[in-house]
């Protein structure tokens, strides 16, 4: 994704500002651009959420259709998570099969949501071993001004609260609410030559070294992690991220719950 | 829907399911610059279709071979996105966005200035988010508007407009139920100015005389929306003037203060 480039004086003033614990765009090391979420954007979508984190612009979209359960969990729903880098998103965006960004991105989005049981997927099963509600999160990247992993978990988790199953079009009783169990929220933080910087702009991205992305459920428990990049971080900075990324999570799980 | 084939598209008044008249368009709002990244950018709603549109370029085109040494590729995507439309469809290009790709490109090549910019490529790209019928004219018509939004050189703006016949009438912009069950439609797209026809595509069947009256109204209804384009650029660019013009009152302001002190 961050095969952007970025020019030497760009990347040395960024640099200069970390190792006196400033930003590009006047930023505490671990604030956060503005968020905003607005729910029930699309019609067309049982549930849907676009997410403004400064300039970065996601839209998620959920589709919700019958299917066939997995062989090993006859019993419950299925949920796939799918993201598109559209070429309007980015000069450096091309049209295509999926590449690796827009899969890594995806994954990482169905993971939290996945591994934090935020879905109660038994509860989407109609006949076991036959029939199952499948949930489809559609990732549609339309700006893309850094920190896409922030932006589309927030998406996916605000449309997910914003989704009614639509069993009465497939004649199967009465419309219900998605069951929503958890709320996990992500939250990325970039190492630029020893500084760690949460919620990286697009310059940030270029010139970071190293990521981690830290998805927390309402309790503070860890329930997926994500890291990036060549660079490498210690234990110590691991554990700071861990501890900021629970405390920024409880901040940024209000728009979505709001 | 498919299930309600004795649909009745319009009721002995001669209104329409969503109570137009046979003449009446859906209600449309545009908006241009809307996105950061993209050199230009356009965001439209026609009744329920809700579509982005943004330009890059021109920039250089490539693979090299692709280059035209006399001038500018107009390149146009169309896409569709999974949750915009109740069946989910299925990502990634299919032959309809490819055919209707191809139409836009050809239709916006021809009022853009290419010969001005060799070996270049211009490219639009078109995401519908929500669709509800006339997506095509919908996203050309946000199209022309992004373009112009990229400071590109045109000669006009392109405007596009559907006509179609339900319960034996010629009517204007169908809905997705008059698409469906209907007997016609036809897409049609003008360069205002001259009335020269870019884009026009039919299905369906209808004798010519009611070709003609629909396309009559479609110029008809084209020329309003071209005015509603007209107003969302000059809205864009009168703030910048504006806030222009603030600060050099305010400037000139401090200069004053400055002379007497």
């Amino acid at each position: 994704m961050s095969d952007e480039v970025i020019s030497e004086i760009n990347r040395n003033f960024i640099y200069q500002l970390t190792e006196k614990g400033k930003r590009i765009d006047n930023r505490a090391p671990n604030e956060y651009r503005p968020i905003r979420v607005e729910k029930s954007v699309v019609e067309t979508a049982e549930g849907s959420a676009r997410v403004y984190l400064g300039n970065t612009v996601v839209l998620v979209g959920v589709k919700i259709g019958l299917g066939e359960p997995f062989p090993d969990t006859p019993q419950k729903g299925v949920l796939t998570t799918n993201a598109e880098l559209v070429p309007m998103a980015s000069p450096t965006f091309e049209s295509g099969p999926p590449r690796e960004g827009s899969i890594e991105l995806a994954r990482v989005v169905d993971r939290g949501i996945r591994e934090s049981g935020t879905l109660d997927l038994e509860k989407l099963c109609l006949e076991e071993g036959e029939k199952v509600w499948v949930v489809f999160i559609d990732i549609h990247v339309l700006d893309y001004d850094g920190n896409l992993f922030d932006a589309s978990a927030l998406g996916a988790l605000a449309a997910l609260t914003n989704t009614t199953v639509p069993a009465s079009r497939f004649e199967l009783g009465e419309d219900f609410k998605l069951p929503i169990m958890h709320y996990p929220i992500a939250c990325t933080t970039i190492k630029v030559e020893n500084s760690l910087l949460v919620d990286p702009s697009l310059e940030e991205e270029k010139v970071a070294c190293a990521r981690l992305t830290v998805t927390t459920d309402e309790n503070g428990d860890i329930r997926a992690m994500q890291k990036g990049l060549g660079g490498s971080f210690t234990l110590e900075q691991i554990k700071n991220i861990v501890t900021s990324s629970q405390e920024l999570a409880k901040v940024n799980r209000k728009y979505v719950l709001d | 829907m498919g299930e309600n084939i004795d649909l009745k598209l319009m009721d002995e008044e001669g209104r329409r399911i969503d109570g137009r008249k046979f003449d009446e368009l859906r209600p449309i709002k545009i908006e241009a610059n809307v996105l950061k990244r993209a050199d230009g950018s356009a965001y439209l709603e026609w009744g329920g279709n809700k579509i982005l549109a943004a330009v890059y370029g021109p920039r250089e085109a490539h693979p090299r071979h692709l280059q035209d040494p006399t001038k500018a590729r107009v390149q146009c995507r169309y896409n569709m996105a999974a949750f915009s439309v109740m069946d989910r469809k299925r990502p990634g290009p299919d032959r309809r966005s490819v055919e209707i790709s191809k139409i836009l490109s050809e239709a916006l090549e021809y009022v853009i200035f290419t010969e001005q910019f060799p070996r270049t490529t211009i490219d639009i790209f078109i995401e519908i988010l929500q669709a509800e019928a006339g997506t095509r004219c919908s996203g050309l018509t946000a199209a022309s508007v992004a373009l112009a939004d990229a400071g590109i050189p045109m000669r006009d703006l392109i405007v596009s407009c559907a006509f179609g016949k339900i319960a034996g009438k010629v009517v204007l912009d169908l809905r997705k139920e008059e698409d469906n069950f209907g007997e016609a439609d036809v897409p049609l797209a003008i360069v205002p100015r001259t009335e020269e026809i870019v884009l026009l595509q039919m299905d369906g069947h209808l004798t010519t005389n009611e070709f003609q009256e629909g396309l009559s109204m479609a110029m008809k209804a084209c020329k309003n929306i071209y005015g509603l384009q007209r107003e969302a650029l000059r809205k864009r660019y009168s703030t910048v003037i504006d806030k222009n013009e603030e600060k050099e009152k305010k400037e000139e302001k401090k200069e004053k203060e400055e002379v007497v002190q």
